[in-house]
């Protein structure tokens, strides 16, 4: 079962990397220069390897697997504190009558709500992780974003989940949007950064993989697929592009970076076919909470739910899980 | 590390039906054979799966008699419409009896459970579907205002791909007004016998459809017997060239399509991650028994090695195994005789001085497995790049620009198909024109469909099957 590829762990980032953040052209010249993705090829691999049946212990494992890398999610307006300590209740102990149900990776909330998370988690192992940088849009200026980042930092925030500037990326100002997450990530301190690329906005698969790398060159702890405000969020053959960046980064740096799809799984199936993917062109090392998240909110019931079918034998229904 | 081992899900064999005893089949009834009768067994267990009633030389005759009387009682003069309602049926009929068909198929020929569901059934019926279409319709084709069928036509498939070459065969054969004698091969006949089950289910008029299993013999006793029009032969240039001495000199028609030593051709431009899927796909796909697999991989050298490690990664994902496990990427070879055939070649390579690499995989310890092998630095002048391999091993050559690529790829005595990776369309446009192979795929690769017509040049046969110019092979025009 464990393939992995005969490039040795690279010390430092290869020459031709360094190179390709020297200056505007080089970074352009970079980008463009990564192999194109075919869409027909891309979306075909993506629907085969959803064909996977998964059974049995593969499927308790799998599902144990995904609960364990959730980051439970509430990004609303009308997100109060106490809507916070019920969702950061519910991550430490997600099935209260299933003591042996694992926790979730991490509870995502907005910067202010960051003290609160931070409070109602404190020693129980599971992370806070903060959107910022004028998230969703993340239209407004530099020191805002900045501003907005160690907000969420001092109030306690392990990691921090940014937005690129799309508009900037678009206009095809590379060097702007990577020089933005730089500055983030030195903002982040010893929190980790997972970057959003909002895919469904950057309309092309070649667009996904040059922001993939982008961010990657620019020091992102995770790439993150969606905001999860924009259609289409995460997808599939998105998810694989990101997955065969990082394994292909790992490949020349030696680095491990991860992969977080976020929006639109809300289905036990769905989370399945992500580790599949994850399993298949990751590779088996990326099959940890360090590597690879789920940003979903419903999906956690989901999982509960089927998490019982599978020990009880029946299905109990959506009454029987926790509603937050 | 975490293991994600996948449990095993296999799919029921008790859905495939299966009999002890299956029959030939002669104007519209199954007969007892006078051959002496075959054991069909399973390519990955080597169980004996059923004993399948063979036919002998009068058995032939008998059947060919059948074809020729429902020819010219029933089939010829039945107008278009009316043939469409019964290819319809067949059509719905393989739809609605596809899962049997599809375990039933990976039980016989060793083929993943995936690949015979996902694909050979559901384009059997299509091709039933999209001849049943042309039944009312040949005096647009092209072929005059009144085309006319030859009559009985012989046909004579291989094991790679035993329903789906039936398909093939049968769907244009009974559209434009033909009827036939059908041997499916020695090693898989249980779904073309299935297939003649569905056919009296359509209540098909007795003898337009006779099935008849056996060995080569049989096969050359179809082709030269007087009374038929038609051959129509899918399976090994040998076999085909002995087949073109038998017609030669005779009024009979013939198509052949035969083996091939497909190119897939990969430029530094190509999008290399779905390249190497389809690199995967063109060779790996059925277990390399794929008569335009894309067994010579031709990448360009400023990217050979990126493209052998990324290769090497992704082909040590594939899963070999139970071809009734839903999760299984590589089936078994179909017999010893193939597995006998593989090895000889993979040691010719070796000897030759190729770089061989054979994925880390598990290898099942009964039956008929190989695991998937990649062959690099391997030349033109090595067997491994000239000979049909027809097994799960990859040969890579590299070129340095497209007039070069063009050249190795022409270089072979075959010309079934081609791939070309590049995300340049003019220069796809360019090595389209330039290779000679009946199939050009750009940027996929084993794509299929029944409008597209499917052939050879040069030893890798002539005639076309699909699309309008496939309706050729069974029209007199």
């Amino acid at each position: 079962m464990t393939a992995t590829t005969s490039t040795p762990a690279a010390p430092a980032t290869p020459a031709p990397l360094v190179d390709a953040t020297r200056d505007d052209a080089s970074l352009r010249r970079f980008l463009l220069g990564l192999p194109g993705v075919d869409q027909v090829g891309v979306e075909q691999r993506a629907a085969g390897l959803g064909t996977r049946s998964i059974k049995k212990d593969a499927k308790r494992w799998a599902i144990d697997t995904a609960i364990s890398m959730v980051d439970l999610t509430t990004l609303e307006g009308a997100d109060t504190r106490g809507k916070v300590r019920a969702l950061a209740a519910k991550a430490v102990r997600p099935d209260p009558e299933r003591q042996d149900t694992p926790r979730v990776a991490a509870v995502c909330v907005y910067p202010d709500m960051v003290a609160t998370a931070v409070e109602a988690l404190k020693g129980s192992g599971v992370h806070v992780a903060s959107v910022a940088t004028g998230f969703p849009a993340g239209r407004t200026s530099r020191e805002i974003k900045l501003a907005d980042t160690r907000i969420a930092v001092d109030a306690g925030a392990h990691e921090v989940d940014m937005v690129i500037d799309r508009g900037a990326f678009l206009e095809g100002r590379y060097m702007a949007v990577f020089e933005e997450i730089q500055a983030i990530k030195a903002a982040c301190g010893d929190a980790h950064l997972k970057v959003i690329l909002e895919t469904g906005e950057l309309a092309t698969y070649d667009n996904v993989r040059r922001a993939s790398w982008l961010a990657l060159l620019a020091g992102g702890d995770f790439i993150k697929t969606s905001t999860g405000k924009v259609s289409p969020a995460a997808t599939l053959p998105v998810t694989h592009i990101m997955l065969q960046a990082v394994h292909d980064w790992h490949a020349q740096t030696g680095e491990l970076r991860g992969v977080k799809p976020a929006g639109g799984i809300r289905t036990t199936k769905d989370a399945i076919k992500y580790l599949v993917a994850v399993h298949e062109v990751a590779g088996e090392q990326w099959l940890v909470p360090d590597l690879f998240r789920f940003g979903a909110s419903s999906l956690l019931n989901d999982l509960l739910l089927q998490r019982r079918t599978q020990v009880d034998g029946h299905y109990s229904g959506p009454d029987y899980v926790t509603v937050d | 590390m975490p293991v994600f081992e996948y449990a095993p899900a296999p799919e029921s064999r008790a859905i495939a039906n299966l009999k002890d005893h299956y029959k030939p089949f002669v104007n519209g009834e199954f007969v007892d054979g006078s051959g002496e009768p075959l054991k069909t067994i399973n390519p990955a267990t080597e169980e004996v799966l059923a004993e399948v009633g063979t036919a002998s030389k009068s058995d032939v005759d008998t059947a060919v008699k059948a074809a020729r009387k429902a020819y010219g009682s029933v089939w010829s003069k039945m107008p278009g419409t009316e043939r469409a309602k019964y290819l319809f049926r067949i059509a719905r009929l393989i739809q609605e009896r596809s899962r049997e068909l599809a375990v039933l198929e990976s039980l016989d020929n060793g083929k993943p459970i995936k690949e015979s569901r996902d694909s050979d059934v559901p384009t059997a019926a299509a091709h039933f579907f999209y001849h049943a279409g042309w039944a009312d319709k040949l005096e647009y084709a092209g072929y005059g205002p009144n085309p006319r069928p030859l009559g009985v036509a012989g046909q004579i498939i291989p094991w790679n791909f035993p329903l789906l070459m039936l398909a093939w065969k049968i769907a244009p054969a009974l559209a434009t007004g033909n009827t036939v004698v059908l041997k499916p091969a020695e090693t898989t006949p249980l779904t073309a016998l299935v297939f003649a089950e569905i056919c009296q289910q359509a209540e098909l008029p007795p003898g337009v459809v006779n099935i008849l299993p056996g060995a080569g013999d049989i096969g050359a006793s179809l082709v030269e017997h007087g009374d038929i029009d038609k051959i129509a032969f899918t399976g090994s240039t040998e076999v085909g060239k002995a087949i073109q001495r038998q017609v030669a000199g005779t009024p009979k028609k013939l198509t052949l399509e035969l083996g091939g030593k497909a190119a897939n051709i990969v430029f530094d431009d190509a999008p290399l991650d779905q390249a190497i899927e389809g690199i995967v796909n063109g060779i790996f796909f059925n277990q390399g028994h794929v008569c335009c697999a894309g067994s010579r991989l031709l990448v360009q050298e400023s990217i050979a090695e990126e493209v052998l490690e990324k290769l090497r990664y992704r082909v040590s994902t594939l899963r070999i195994g139970d071809p009734l496990d839903k999760n299984t990427d590589i089936g078994a070879i179909n017999s010893a005789e193939q597995l006998a055939k593989i090895r000889g070649l993979v040691e010719s390579g070796d000897a030759e001085g190729a770089q061989r690499w054979t994925s880390p995989c598990p290898v099942p310890d009964r039956g008929f497995f190989f695991a998937p092998t990649v062959f690099a630095n391997v030349h033109q002048s090595m067997r491994i790049a000239r000979e049909e391999i027809f097994g799960p091993v990859l040969s890579v050559l590299t070129f340095r620009t497209p007039d070069e690529a063009v050249a190795k790829a022409n270089n072979t005595p075959y010309g079934l198909s081609a791939g070309i990776w590049t995300e340049k369309g003019s220069r796809i446009l360019w090595m389209a024109n330039q290779l000679r192979a009946g199939v050009v795929w750009a940027n996929t690769f084993n794509r299929f469909d029944p409008a597209a017509p499917f052939g050879g040049y040069q030893e890798s046969g002539f005639g076309r099957e699909g699309g309008r110019t496939g309706l050729e092979g069974y029209l007199n025009v």
